[in-house]
């Protein structure tokens, strides 16, 4: 990442303006062309610095209300396997191994979106099923205290 | 709760992943659309400020351009948990933090551009609450692409 990409991300991190030309300002400010500072901004998501450029939802406004992470308790020799099926699932927005630790044995870690936990608890019942995962709990989110994204 | 009609629900379906790369890109949304741009944007405009957006930018990954992050557990006693969320949230490096009641109910993660960065800040949390924080980084990636299917 050079410098003027860094003040790319900053400067749009927040969020754009909803106006008809909203990369003006930055493009001035730092110098650049608009179309340049687009291009710059597609070949950071194309080489993976930026996962997309979009619409961060406020999932809870809209009713999407439930939000649940779930935690499975899997043999190491199944974590490729398992990861892969829980990956699969398009209600399964996040997968991650962590390491156990001497008092926290769950090692994968999968977050479920949904409108409501009755929806949660079904795709993670139905998770369970296809992996044979037995040992595993849903931790719903009872209060929101920050969600910024990651910001440079 | 927000109201959506289906133009609106449309909208935030595509701007999520298919945000067009453009300097105008409200106005090439609207062609894709069969809307204007003026109308396009006024919708975010009540989008936004009710909440159903949050922002239309970058989703950063921190590991490709140069660091480290990380999930971070802690039980905090039920009278406390007010203050001990706001010294976590003090810190720009932490990007999600919620309460999900369990062994642990205290949940956020961290991203810095140093792994020592990270063990810095916990220690001074440490410091701060005298509370254990279990450090969770992550070992495998399998899936990471929020996106909602707004119905």
């Amino acid at each position: 990442m050079d410098a003027i990409d860094e003040q790319i991300l900053k400067a749009t991190q927040d969020g754009i303006p909803l106006t008809g030309s909203p990369f003006r300002d930055i493009a001035n400010r730092l110098g650049l062309s608009e179309e340049e500072v687009v291009e710059r901004i597609r070949l950071m998501k194309e080489k993976g610095m930026i996962r997309r450029f979009g619409a961060s939802i406020g999932h809870r406004d809209i009713g999407i209300l439930a939000n649940a992470m779930c935690i499975w308790n899997v043999p190491e020799e199944r974590v490729e396997d398992v990861g892969r099926i829980m990956a699969s699932f398009p209600e399964v927005t996040h997968c991650y191994e962590r390491p156990r630790r001497p008092e926290w044995e769950y090692n994968l870690f999968t977050m479920v979106h949904s409108y409501t936990r009755e929806d949660c608890e079904q795709v993670a019942s139905r998770i369970s099923e296809s992996t044979g995962v037995k040992d595993y709990r849903l931790l719903f989110s009872e209060r929101e205290f920050k969600k910024t994204g990651v910001r440079l | 709760m927000i109201y959506l009609d289906d133009t609106d629900k449309n909208i935030l379906n595509i701007i999520q992943h298919d945000f067009p790369l453009d300097i105008h890109p409200f106005q090439k949304l609207g062609k894709e659309l069969g809307i204007s741009e003026e109308e396009i944007i006024g919708r975010l405009k009540r989008l936004h400020d009710e909440g159903a957006i949050r922002k239309i930018g970058p989703v950063i990954n921190r590991k490709r351009i140069g660091g480290s992050s990380t999930l971070v557990a802690v039980n905090v006693p039920g009278d406390r948990i007010d203050e001990v969320a706001a010294y976590i949230d003090e810190y720009p490096e932490v990007s999600h933090n919620y309460l999900r009641p369990d062994k642990y109910n205290v949940w956020f993660t961290l991203s810095a551009s140093r792994e020592e960065r990270i063990n810095e800040i916990l220690m001074e949390l440490n410091q701060k609450t005298g509370l254990k924080f279990i450090n969770l980084p992550t070992v495998r990636l399998f899936k990471i692409g929020v996106k909602f299917n707004i119905k």
